[in-house]
């Protein structure tokens, strides 16, 4: 991909700012990425971090409590946020009009939200639904990201459950709310984005009127998560009450995903010759040949990759019939892995998956929102947003050699297994 | 919690400066011309190909109406669907798998009781490869016994894990309650019907349905719209018949029955869906109809979020929107509650449906949904994907392209007499029909005494 336009800078309270400008269409995004996500919560507040990114929603000095949703949508725009492992993001998609706008509400809530009991509680009851629609209420729910890495990881911040427990959000209070904030949202702390059709001097000048006052607060000192490898396989089960059919999510560390990103794109290419078409190895195998499985997937990151530093997740997931005994799909998927840790595949098993990532990623920069998000979180993490326009090359020199010796990383002995339980199941066995 | 010494909330929410005004919206660019061509080739597929040229890649959408009123016809057309790219007289099923890789390429199917989609996409500069595959499997898919017998076992599995999802068994329920048996409401099939279809009726199924008279291929992104139809015309020129596409036959008009409390023991969470008939985007009202639902329920800052999201915190997920089938459209309204919070969401509902037609939107309340309107249509076909969706959904309606430039003129000169209008007519509460699945133990008294209620599976 050619390497567009990009202003890169920081403003004298330490905000980043990744300016993308590009007039194929009249839109623009804005985003802001803050460095704490959730593994950064302390114990007995899990889910803070997300509950926290909700009530960056609920007004702010300028802004009455649905004030924020209100411009954005009556300016023709749509909003979101989402928390991740190490990092939480904000973000609209608007109308290029609409772009001043965007950088007032945005510096609004960095500078002066406004943190209430009323609010707290009301997001704690709106957490508590979206916890039962997407993990409670269905089968498979947080099925791999909350239940397999308390099984592979041992330090809090890594196995705890980020969408957090019900008591915990309950005992939330205004006051961890402030502390939280003071901490972490810290415009040296953060990432401005602005992607689309704006002109670069225009958009300097609105960035620096709406946030050059924001005081600075220092970063805080960023902790290390990282703890050490898993020396024998770690297995742990947790039932469903929803699921029909059994599940295995295996879990696998993965190369530092920050200081060794060759490493780290290798197993994103073994990803997709073990799982993505019909034509890869675990498909072929697994869901076709013997037949063992119904769905099988593998991927690095708990929701995608580059989303977190050290330590990240290689995980493979998979449905298996009841009759089919899980250790038997264990079996023939270490087979596998063994095949190709003793013969490389070819160059043209290679080409497929990168000439697919290749085409994935002009898909997503013609997303307006995956762009904006795309630049803010590579300079957060990597402190270089123009990575995202070198990944397709960088992808396309991973060596036959890394792939082989990324699957002969993935052995038994240095994984967690989890086990999904289908209820009924369960109780039969007992 | 982190910082040993912090502010207090109070001394966060606030600055010398005190508040400041909100900064006016600048002046809006339009959007660039399409260059493109609405046509229909000697086969009788109508084909809009699109230059949009944000990056290199093309994205194709096939649309084919595929109704069938035969009662396997749902589990034969899902296994068709699975097994359409498993294989051609050319192809196996890993060879179309790596020629579509190769050109950084895709290609999935997937079918309901009204339409077949195939939904791909490639490097531009591969389109012929491209072309070349898609024209092969509609010509020449083969469907082979063991592929047929292999996606059958995976399709059983997985109507078992739909059919457990809240979603699926809330969709079932509501098509049953407002449509009876109609072929509209098989939109799972039964996993005992998928296990007695044959090859051969699989096959039989392409040859009678996977017909291009009657469909739309959408085709948007980095290419000359003049010189794909010649390309289109050499690649897809095999695939005919005489006969046209299955439509779906015509769906009943809903009327306002009874809302249906469906039991579902032990759900921690119910899911309400309301529905009710309204009007197409060919209706000289829609326009107006569109704005007013934005303001019951269409888009986060709408009465119904606010109302039990943001203010009594009953549910996570409320939402109004348009369901449109072959030329009619009804309006459907879903939330997710927690049990307890289950029959108070359905009371605020049906006030806000009320109160919409009593006290309608107008002032900056109707500005908003307006700016939204014609905003969000911007930014959603800004991509190449999200316009392909857009035009998609115009064409399979008999629209076209100019529908999508002319409707911001169309929202931009709505009135607020038009609004409220829309309101009353259809936002009232006993036009809305519905269910709602959850725990009848503990619903069920209290649904009751709300009134038009009545508790039970659907007929």
């Amino acid at each position: 991909m050619a390497d567009p336009e990009l202003v890169r800078y920081t403003l004298d309270n330490g905000l980043r700012v990744v300016l993308a400008p590009d007039a194929t269409a009249p839109v623009v995004g804005v985003s802001v990425h803050y460095d704490v996500g959730f593994r950064s919560e302390p114990e007995g507040r899990t889910g803070f971090a997300h509950l926290f990114e909700h009530l960056m929603f609920q007004g702010s000095e300028s802004l009455e409590k649905l004030a924020h949703f209100r411009h954005v949508q009556s300016s023709g725009g749509t909003f979101n946020g989402s928390t991740h492992p190490d990092y939480t993001d904000y973000f609209e998609v608007l109308p290029s009009a609409a772009l001043e706008r965007a950088l007032f509400l945005e510096a609004d809530r960095m500078r002066a939200p406004k943190l209430t009991a009323e609010n707290l509680a009301n997001q704690i009851d709106v957490v508590k639904e979206e916890i039962r629609l997407n993990v409670l209420n269905r089968p498979y729910g947080g099925f791999p990201w909350i239940t397999l890495p308390p099984v592979l990881y041992s330090t809090f911040p890594n196995a705890h459950n980020g969408y957090g427990g019900f008591e915990d959000l309950e005992s939330a209070t205004v006051d961890d709310c402030a502390a939280f904030f003071d901490t972490y949202y810290s415009p040296a702390n953060a990432v401005l984005t602005v992607a689309g059709d704006f002109e670069v001097g225009n958009a300097k000048k609105l960035i620096e009127d709406h946030f050059g006052d924001v005081p600075h607060r220092p970063a805080p000192q960023r902790p290390s998560f990282a703890e050490p490898l898993p020396t024998t396989e770690l297995r742990g089960e947790v039932e469903d009450p929803h699921a029909p059919l059994p599940a295995l999510g295996i879990g696998y560390r993965m190369p530092d995903p920050i200081n060794d990103i060759d490493g780290y794109l290798a197993y994103l290419v073994l990803a997709g010759v073990l799982t993505d078409g019909d034509g890869s190895r675990l498909q072929q195998r697994l869901v076709h040949k013997e037949p063992l499985v119904v769905d099988i997937g593998a991927g690095a990151g708990l929701f995608g990759p580059f989303e977190a530093r050290d330590p990240d997740t290689f995980t493979i997931t998979l449905i298996h019939p009841h009759e089919v005994p899980r250790e038997r799909v264990l079996a023939a998927l270490d087979d596998e892995l063994e095949k190709i840790a003793e013969n490389p595949p070819d160059e043209q098993e290679l080409r497929k998956v990168t000439a697919r990532w290749a085409a994935s990623l002009h898909s997503e920069h013609d997303r307006l929102v995956s762009r904006t998000l795309a630049l803010g979180s590579f300079e957060l993490l990597y402190g270089d947003a123009s990575l995202v326009y070198r990944l397709a090359d960088r992808m396309s020199a991973v060596t036959s050699e890394a792939v082989s010796a990324a699957a002969k990383a993935l052995r038994p002995d240095a994984r967690a297994v989890l086990v999904v339980k289908p209820a009924s199941e369960g109780n039969n066995e007992q | 919690m982190t910082s040993a010494t912090h502010r207090t909330a109070e001394e966060i929410g606030r600055t010398t400066r005190g508040p400041r005004p909100l900064p006016p919206l600048g002046e809006q660019r339009a959007a660039g011309d399409l260059s493109h061509v609405d046509t229909e080739l000697s086969n009788g597929l109508r084909v809009l190909a699109v230059r949009k040229a944000t990056v290199p890649m093309v994205e194709a959408r096939l649309w084919i109406p595929f109704a069938g009123d035969d009662a396997l016809h749902p589990a034969t057309s899902e296994v068709l669907a699975e097994t359409i790219l498993t294989g051609t007289a050319r192809r196996n099923r890993i060879e179309i798998d790596a020629e579509l890789a190769l050109i950084g390429g895709d290609i999935g199917a997937g079918v309901d009781p009204e339409r077949l989609v195939l939904t791909g996409s490639a490097l531009a500069e591969k389109l012929p490869t491209f072309l070349d595959v898609l024209g092969d499997v509609l010509t020449g898919a083969t469907y082979a016994d063991d592929e047929i017998a292999r996606e059958k076992e995976r399709l059983v599995e997985r109507i078992a894990v739909s059919r457990t999802q809240p979603r699926t068994i809330a969709r079932e329920a509501l098509q049953k309650h407002r449509y009876g048996d109609h072929p509209a409401t098989r939109e799972v099939p039964k996993a005992e019907d998928v296990a007695v279809v044959t090859p051969e009726q699989v096959r039989a199924l392409h040859q009678a349905s996977v017909l291009p008279r009657g469909a739309v291929l959408v085709l948007i992104g980095d290419i000359d719209p003049q010189a794909v139809i010649g390309e289109l015309e050499k690649v897809l020129g095999g695939w005919a018949s005489d006969r046209s596409a299955v439509r779906l036959p015509p769906l009943p008009e809903l009327t306002g029955p009874s809302v249906r409390l469906v039991p579902r023991a032990g759900a921690v969470q119910s899911q309400i869906r309301l529905s009710a008939q309204t009007v197409p985007r060919t209706d000289p009202g829609y326009a107006a109809l569109q704005l007013a639902n934005l303001a019951y329920g269409g888009y986060f800052s709408s009465r119904l979020v606010e109302n039990i999201r943001e203010n009594k915190g009953y549910t996570y997920s409320a939402h109004s929107g348009f369901e449109f089938t072959d030329g009619t459209a009804v309006v459907n309204v879903d939330a997710d509650t927690a049990t307890e919070a289950t029959a108070p969401a359905l009371l605020e509902t049906r006030y806000e449906l009320g109160r919409l037609g009593q006290v309608p939107p107008a002032g900056d309340e109707l500005e908003s949904v307006r700016q939204y309107a014609i905003g969000s249509l911007l930014t959603s076909t800004s991509s190449q994907s999200g316009l392909a969706g857009q035009v998609l959904a115009l064409a399979s309606t008999g629209l076209g392209l100019e529908w999508l430039i002319e409707h911001p003129a169309r929202v931009a000169a709505v009135t607020a007499e038009e609004v409220a209008e829309a309101a009353l007519k259809y936002f009232t509460p006993q036009r809305f029909t519905g269910v709602v699945v959850g725990d009848a133990a503990v619903l069920e008294r209290k649904l009751l005494a709300l009134g038009d209620v009545v508790v039970g599976e659907p007929a």
